[in-house]
């Protein structure tokens, strides 16, 4: 399995399980649905972005700070996003960053890279 | 009267002796790198392609042409043996004074028993290891036996390649057919007719410390598991100053010294791949472990995973109880 594709998958399943804990969350239980709809693209587009990273970079540290940096700034537009006088930047962007810092890890640990140009 | 010469003198006319003549060859003196038991090793000029080469030539007294005849074989051997790992022989010649000689690549390094102080994680000298084992495993491939494999014949080279020297008391190990000429040439020493322990000059073939009890003993029939157990004591030799030794590690390097050939590894990938094993955080076979022993082998390999998925559970547990105000 090549890196983005990597990035791809594994943003998409913890994307679907950060939107699932909102459930814990009583006030936006009702809203879950469209929680778990956004945090999985938000996965999405953070792990294909940080997969893609992993393919030019061979590089645990970096891969790891690529990864929370991305997490980190996707938490936020979505956080920004938010309607109402309430964003919950903290609540969104600590799971956020964590993710984006679990991706860049295993992008960078697993996965195949490019392959050599061959004639 | 008689006078005699001063030691200083003696020492001197010795080493003039000992110059090879390179009159007549493409070479040109520099300087002598080293002394072996039957030769010496200089590096010279090669003017044709104007790069240093190293040369070595018998440098002791050789009446039957025994010396010679082991020269010539250890150069044959190893230019068998193209693989990164062996020091490439480039030529063979004999000299104006009849000394048959032959030029490889001209290491400039450290032996690895010097390099070792530069060096002490035990991950990066298990991993030296393991790329000594490597040549040493392709010359097996390729019938050959080593038989003196020690750190002293170990360099290191300035771009951290690692090369197993000294194949001068190399032994073909199986009938190995001779490429192209549809011939077979039969197990045997590649000093010339020496089927024994002894040298013509009645030293023991093999570095004490470093020989496998078969080998110390001139058992017939050495095989590779002898390179095995000399292979195991390079290992003790790396990890003698970890302190404390694993203790996978220091029953990788037991099975592998074992005085019985049997209970060692039987192959040299064998022996590397458990040393691999070990590095990767994975379970030896020499290292039978209970499943307290493989659960925390297990949590050291997945210290990373573990802890950013504690730090996630433990962010999201925090978010659940925590209320802004």
């Amino acid at each position: 399995m090549n890196k983005a594709l990597l990035g791809l998958l594994l943003g998409g399943i913890l994307g679907v399980l950060d939107g699932l804990s909102a459930w814990f969350t009583p006030a936006v239980r009702n809203q879950l649905l469209g929680i778990v709809i956004g945090s999985t693209v938000k996965g999405l587009i953070c792990g294909v972005l940080i997969g893609f990273f992993a393919r030019k970079v061979n590089s645990l540290a970096l891969g790891i700070v690529f990864g929370l940096g991305i997490g980190l700034l996707l938490a936020y537009a979505v956080a920004a996003m938010q309607p109402g006088p309430n964003h919950y930047y903290f609540e969104i962007m600590l799971p956020g960053g964590i993710v984006g810092t679990i991706i860049g890890y295993a992008t960078q640990r697993f996965g195949e890279g490019p392959q050599a140009a061959t004639r | 009267m008689t006078r005699y010469l001063s030691d200083s003198a003696m020492d001197r006319l010795r080493e003039a002796a000992d110059v090879p003549d390179l009159s007549g060859t493409r070479y040109q003196l520099v300087e002598k790198l080293g002394q072996g038991g039957m030769g010496g090793v200089f590096c010279v000029e090669d003017t044709e392609l104007e790069r240093r080469v190293a040369l070595k030539v018998i440098s002791v007294p050789d009446a039957d042409g025994m010396l010679s005849a082991r020269l010539l074989q250890e150069a044959r051997v190893i230019a068998k043996l193209e693989h990164p790992g062996i020091v490439p022989v480039h030529d063979a010649g004999v000299l104006s004074d009849g000394r048959p000689y032959y030029t490889m690549k001209l290491v400039q390094g450290k032996r690895l028993d010097e390099y070792l102080g530069t060096t002490a994680n035990l991950s990066d000298r298990l991993r030296i290891f393991l790329r000594i084992c490597d040549p040493v495993a392709f010359a097996h491939a390729h019938g050959v036996l080593h038989r003196d494999l020690k750190p002293a014949n170990v360099m290191i080279g300035p771009f951290g390649e690692v090369l197993v020297m000294d194949w001068g008391l190399s032994k073909l190990l199986q009938t190995v057919e001779a490429t192209g000429q549809g011939e077979d040439r039969k197990t045997g020493d590649v000093h010339a007719n020496s089927t024994t322990q002894l040298t013509a000059h009645g030293s023991v073939l093999g570095t004490p410390g470093y020989m496998a009890p078969e080998q110390v003993r001139g058992d017939a029939g050495l095989d590779q598991r002898a390179d095995v157990y000399s292979l195991g004591t390079i290992l003790q030799f790396l990890i003698a100053d970890a302190s404390p030794v694993p203790k996978a590690m220091a029953a990788i390097g037991k099975k592998a010294t074992a005085t019985d050939a049997v209970e060692r590894y039987q192959t040299v990938p064998e022996l590397a791949s458990d040393v691999a094993h070990f590095l990767d955080g994975l379970s030896v076979n020499a290292y039978p472990e209970g499943p307290l022993g493989r659960a925390w082998r297990w949590i050291r390999r997945n210290q990373v995973w573990i802890l950013l998925l504690l730090a996630y559970v433990l962010a999201r547990t925090l978010l659940i109880f925590w209320r802004p105000r």
